[in-house]
């Protein structure tokens, strides 16, 4: 079985982002990277389905040339080899998708397994929009995943519950929270990603046109929120509710 | 802190992150309850043995995952985010205790002992200091007799000794010989042999989740297996294992540092006095610019002493300096942020506090801030 999975680079989220003078991002001086976090969980996913199916695991960026160290933190954990979509333009979740799709028809996995979204911008859109350019089918938000015969099952998070889905593979599945622990990737790992390939390649080696087709007008931080408040009891909490809150 | 971090290779940049991450996860959620309780789970060692985090810096065919100095400063960076130095140290409390035993230890007494301390499953302590010889490390009167069937035969007493209430071998600095420095050899004791007592944990300023014990030897029997090179070479043996030790302590000197100083920053970011954002005010942006330049200077110091170290150069006294200058700078920081908490920095809830109470030992530990000097002096040839 071939998994392919996908990983991003993004600023390590423990930081505290800091939007620049003139609106258009995030101050990145001093800022730390690392894999985003809902990745770490795609990854997990394809090396445990690897453990259990055999076959090989393709991990797959589309950033800057730093996002190597993303890559080989893939392969270090046990990915088997990589690819970086080099660009150094900030791309918009669709290009991102065009770009994934075009790596996928030619690596031909069976699955892929990636995140639901990426914990820096947090659109949420580029495994449905990779699924829909590959016209494949798509299981989002995982929290279970179980494959065989050519079919996975996957366990949803969903609004006000769970549920089921059979998708036939080859297909889309985006991760969430609770769908396996990530394992860290060992020392012993980290000197065996080093010997790991590693390809690079363009947008335009694809024949992948990335210009934005979103414009970001500007960044704001979102309104401060006033400080919670712990009460005495439930019957403090319900008149709270009831007559501070007014939602009962 | 950018013009250092750019230098680092891919793997040193991953191993740092992996450490941050088992940090982030496995020990600042738990930092505050294992600081008051004054003692970590055993497991931890286990969870960092499992992924290699203990085996930064010994050999792979002995168990552990390669790297040098720099690795070594890269796996402190990362686990001090749990912002306690007391788990930071008892984690890494093999990595003073088992070079000796890498290095002079025969071979059956290191395949039984270094991999499964590596792996997690036993801690290793290193026991030098003495209650009449702290600084003085000649001056240990530990002694350990030969007998007849080749055997020793050890007595004495250790104190202050780091993960000592729960270790299960102990690196002990003994005397074999009335020469002062020729006279002094190591051995390894294993904690169930008889004779040994070990005390409850003493009660310390910082590092409270680290456990630190007295060491009674009456009268303790050790094969020959468990010395450490021949007769005499314990002298030579400690000199070489203050290098990475003192390294280790500079780690945890800028890194403290650098933790109090972003913990700082936010605050001053943050918090409002007279109507205005703390930053508004130039006396708090000046400290916090001096604050800065120290802790850049203590680690780029450091890298430099680590880089020196692991090229195979002699640099004693440069690691000394980076002890005296890394520990200055902790402490120093330490406090400025504690100045600017205010009220709230002096309560136990709040880490600058434990982080200036845990900087406090820097200058003392592993070698006093005046015998460095000293070392530094007569390397200036003024002694």
């Amino acid at each position: 079985m071939k998994i392919l999975t996908t990983v991003k680079r993004v600023t390590d989220p423990n930081m505290k982002i800091k939007i620049n003078a003139d609106a258009t991002g995030v101050v990145t001086d001093g800022v730390e990277y690392q894999m985003n976090s809902f990745d770490e969980y795609g990854v997990e996913e394809a090396i445990v389905l690897k453990e259990n199916h055999g076959g090989e695991v393709v991990v797959v960026s589309v950033g800057p040339s730093a996002a190597t160290k993303e890559l080989r933190t893939a392969m270090a954990m046990g990915a088997d080899r990589a690819i970086l979509v080099e660009t150094d333009e900030k791309l918009d979740s669709d290009a991102v998708a065009r770009v994934l799709a075009e790596v996928i028809r030619k690596e031909e996995p069976d699955i892929v397994v990636m995140g639901k979204q990426a914990v820096d911008s947090d659109r949420n859109q580029a495994g449905q929009l990779l699924a829909a350019y590959l016209d494949w089918p798509q299981a989002t938000f995982a929290f279970s995943l179980e494959v065989a015969d050519g079919w996975a099952t996957v366990g949803r998070e969903v609004d006000g519950g769970t549920s089921t889905k059979r998708v036939k593979l080859p297909a889309v599945v985006t991760a969430d929270l609770r769908l396996n622990e990530p394992r860290y990737a060992s020392l012993p790992g980290i000197m065996k990603a080093k010997r790991k390939p590693l390809d690079t390649m363009t947008p335009d080696d694809l024949g992948v046109d990335v210009a934005p087709k979103v414009k970001v007008l500007k960044y704001e931080a979102p309104e401060e929120r006033a400080a919670g408040e712990i009460v005495e009891d439930l019957d403090a909490l319900i008149g709270k509710l009831r007559d501070e809150a007014r939602v009962l | 802190m950018s013009i250092i971090d750019a230098s680092l290779t891919e793997a040193q940049k991953i191993l740092q992150e992996t450490a941050r991450r088992f940090a982030r996860e496995e020990i600042l959620p738990h930092s505050h309850e294992w600081e008051e309780a004054g003692e970590f789970p055993r497991e931890l060692y286990e969870k960092a043995g499992s992924i290699g985090l203990l085996g930064v810096g010994f050999p792979e065919e002995l168990g552990g995952v390669g790297g040098g100095a720099l690795e070594i400063l890269m796996s402190i960076e990362g686990l001090m985010e749990g912002m306690t130095t007391g788990v930071t140290v008892g984690l890494g409390s093999h990595q003073i205790a088992l070079p000796p035993v890498v290095e002079f230890g025969s071979d059956p007494l290191r395949r039984r002992i270094v991999d499964e301390v590596l792996r997690g499953e036993k801690i290793a302590a290193l026991a030098i200091t003495e209650p009449g010889a702290g600084s003085d490390v000649a001056g240990i009167t530990t002694r350990a007799t030969r007998r007849d069937d080749g055997s020793y035969r050890i007595n004495g007493a250790k104190t202050f000794i780091t993960s000592g209430v729960r270790a299960d071998y102990l690196t002990v600095l003994t005397r074999t010989s009335d020469d002062k420095h020729g006279g002094l050899t190591f051995f390894v004791v294993e904690r169930d042999r008889e004779g040994l007592s070990i005390s409850k944990p003493l009660k310390k300023t910082g590092w409270w989740s680290s456990d630190t014990a007295e060491l009674g030897f009456d009268d303790v029997v050790v094969p020959e297996e468990n010395r450490l090179g021949a007769e005499g070479t314990g002298f030579l043996a400690l000199m070489k294992n203050f290098q990475l030790e003192r390294l280790a302590l500079a780690g945890y000197g800028y890194t403290t540092a650098a933790l109090a100083l972003r913990l700082a920053r936010e605050n001053v970011e943050e918090r409002r006095a007279f109507g205005r954002p703390l930053k508004g005010f130039q006396v708090l942006r000046h400290r916090l610019a001096d604050m800065a330049t120290k802790t850049l200077a203590a680690r780029v110091l450091t890298f430099e002493v680590a880089r020196a170290i692991d090229r195979g150069e002699s640099c004693f006294e440069e690691v000394a300096m980076a002890k005296n200058l890394t520990a200055e700078t902790a402490v120093a920081v330490t406090y400025d942020a504690v100045q600017i908490f205010g009220g709230a920095g002096y309560m136990r809830e709040t880490v600058v506090e434990r982080l200036s109470r845990d900087a406090r030992l820097l200058p003392i530990g592993g070698g006093t801030q005046e015998i460095m000097k000293e070392i530094i002096s007569r390397q200036m040839g003024l002694v």
